[in-house]
């Protein structure tokens, strides 16, 4: 009974992860990355950056979420630029040269087409869930 | 005990020393980044401690399992060969990805921040060590006691999440950022609730021999138990990408099936009262003694879990220090716990008196409490930036992290507390396997 239960939960586990593969994504607004995006993405694995800052808010809460720092008012790619070229007291320069930063900047104005990081507080509704709108 | 299994143990507790050192290091680094950035920056300590706590609870969960496993499971001559090659390239694995965070080389994936060619050795290490449990597939003991279905679920699907955990390699699982988020979480969350399996049945079977009490691992109620939390170890992950515009029923299944723990949680409080009564009668048995205090920490954690499980908490919660007081809490309070709890039942450190004894009692009672202190300054500092930014709207980081940062400064003098207290515990028991 009990190895037929447990059979049961790998078919499971096996079918709803297929399902995630191919369905969870709900639009894929962003967009497939090209190669300088792949190539910011890239910079922002080997220099570690989500150690300290989130995307959707995953990763490390030293810094600031930087999933949509690309179209928050008075920031934009050229806050970006500047931010990574000097660094910060908080934060090290990297020492990236012109085509890692600008890369990594595409990386991040990629992430922040895929949605919004904050959830409205109008989206919840009765269940306690909440829909996200794209 | 082999002298393989014997090194085994001394690498699981030096794991645990690295994490306590490099998780004080790292909390200092981040309430006073001018004084480290230089030299030892947040993004290069928090790795090392991250790593070092992960491969400490597995370490020490596998450790476990590969001595208690001679007595539940059949042997067979190849078996030892297979734990041999585990433990010597388990070593050698981690220490190259120590050494790679030594020289700032980072693979940046949340949890596995190492390159990931390096995922590579630790998949061969983890298949050697699945032969070495289960070849032959058979146990001398019928019915199989559960804490071997646990075992057995928890080792099995940790391959499972750490296969999916890599997939990212693959060209395909990147062209869309909300696939390729969603997947990674998956993992991650499946593979806490493996190595929980694993660390759960250690801590059924230590109170099973403990107790004497052998109808604990066959009885109707723990079933359901195990088979809750192995539903939940497949879908209730959810809750970590939330806000992640993936499809709409990713977060509603996870939400439902999360809510199952609430049957946990009820039993858990029914009982409280037998459980305070153990832990009295428990407080001369130093193993069953940390088994029984991790129980008090499930509670706590599990209601942190269940609320955070509720999207319209979690909109609140996630991306605050609440989810790090959760991670702290399970890691320290019941996975740290329990695992203290087995090497002390292995190395049997209850025919120990005087010194050792006092030692053990000494950095138990400073690591609990400094532990209550660390876990509630970070639900504080959590609560406070999840208001100033979700309920006051406030723009600007530095904003919103000023008085939250005082609150840390806190739970960083705290955390030198839990890594005294438990460092004692570590350094009583690399004496208990000296004299062995």
């Amino acid at each position: 009974m009990i190895v037929r239960i447990w059979i049961g939960f790998v078919i499971v586990f096996f079918a709803y992860s297929l399902l995630i593969y191919f369905q969870a994504d709900d639009g894929n607004l962003e967009g497939k990355p090209d190669a300088v995006v792949l190539d910011g993405w890239h910079t922002w694995q080997s220099k570690n950056c989500q150690a300290c800052h989130q995307l959707y808010g995953l990763g490390g809460y030293m810094g600031p979420d930087l999933t949509n720092i690309a179209s928050a008012p008075g920031k934009g790619q050229v806050y970006m630029d500047v931010f990574i070229r000097k660094g910060t007291a908080k934060m090290p320069d990297f020492h990236l040269n012109d085509s890692e930063i600008s890369h990594l900047v595409r990386f991040l104005v990629w992430v922040d087409k895929s949605g919004k990081s904050r959830v409205p507080g109008g989206a919840v509704n009765w269940s306690g869930s909440y829909s996200l709108d794209h | 005990m082999s002298p393989f299994l014997k090194l085994y143990f001394r690498f699981a507790l030096l794991l645990l020393l690295v994490t306590l050192v490099f998780g004080v290091l790292a909390a200092w680094a981040f309430v006073m980044p001018e004084l480290f950035s230089r030299y030892f920056p947040f993004y290069q300590l928090r790795p090392f401690h991250v790593s070092a706590a992960i491969f400490w609870i597995i370490t020490g969960a596998s450790a476990g399992i590969l001595y208690y496993k001679r007595e539940v499971l059949s042997h067979h001559p190849l078996k030892t060969k297979y734990k041999q090659v585990f433990i010597i390239l388990w070593i050698l694995s981690i220490l190259a990805i120590f050494f790679c965070y030594s020289f700032r080389i980072f693979g940046g994936r949340e949890y596995w921040e190492f390159p990931s060619v390096l995922s590579i050795p630790l998949l061969i290490c983890w298949l050697a060590f699945m032969a070495s449990y289960f070849l032959p597939v058979r146990s001398p003991i019928h019915p199989i006691p559960q804490y071997v279905w646990m075992w057995s679920t928890g080792i099995f699907f940790f391959l499972l999440t750490f296969i999916e955990q890599n997939l990212w390699n693959i060209p395909w699982f990147r062209e869309s950022y909300v696939r390729e988020l969603t997947i990674q979480w998956k993992a991650n969350g499946a593979m806490v609730g493996a190595w929980n399996q694993m660390i759960y049945g250690t801590s059924l079977y230590i109170m099973v021999k403990i107790s004497g009490d052998e109808s604990m691992a066959h009885s109707r109620k723990s079933y359901m138990f195990y088979f809750i939390g192995f539903a939940n170890l497949m879908l209730n992950w959810g809750h970590h990408i939330y806000n992640v515009p993936s499809a709409g029923w990713v977060r509603n299944v996870s939400y439902i099936v999360s809510m199952t723990e609430w049957v946990v949680f009820i039993s858990i409080m029914r009982d409280f009262r037998k459980r305070v009564d153990e832990y009295k009668k428990a407080l001369n048995f130093v193993s069953y003694r940390f088994v029984v205090a991790s129980e008090f920490w499930v509670m706590a954690n599990l209601l942190l879990a269940l609320l955070m499980s509720i999207p319209a908490v979690n909109r609140y919660t996630h991306g605050t220090h609440i989810t790090v007081a959760h991670a702290m809490g399970t890691t320290i309070g019941i996975n740290t716990m329990i695992l203290l709890g087995s090497l002390g039942y292995i190395l049997n450190v209850d025919k120990y008196t005087g010194g050792v004894r006092n030692l053990i009692n000494k950095g138990y009672n400073i690591g609990q409490y400094s532990l209550v202190v660390f876990w509630v300054a970070l639900i504080v500092a959590g609560l406070l930036k999840g208001y100033r930014t979700a309920v006051l709207d406030i723009p600007d980081f530095q904003t919103i992290m000023q008085p939250v940062n005082s609150i840390l400064t806190v739970a960083a003098v705290a955390g030198i507390g839990v890594a005294i207290g438990f460092g004692l515990i570590v350094f009583s028991y690399f004496k208990v396997l000296n004299d062995r």
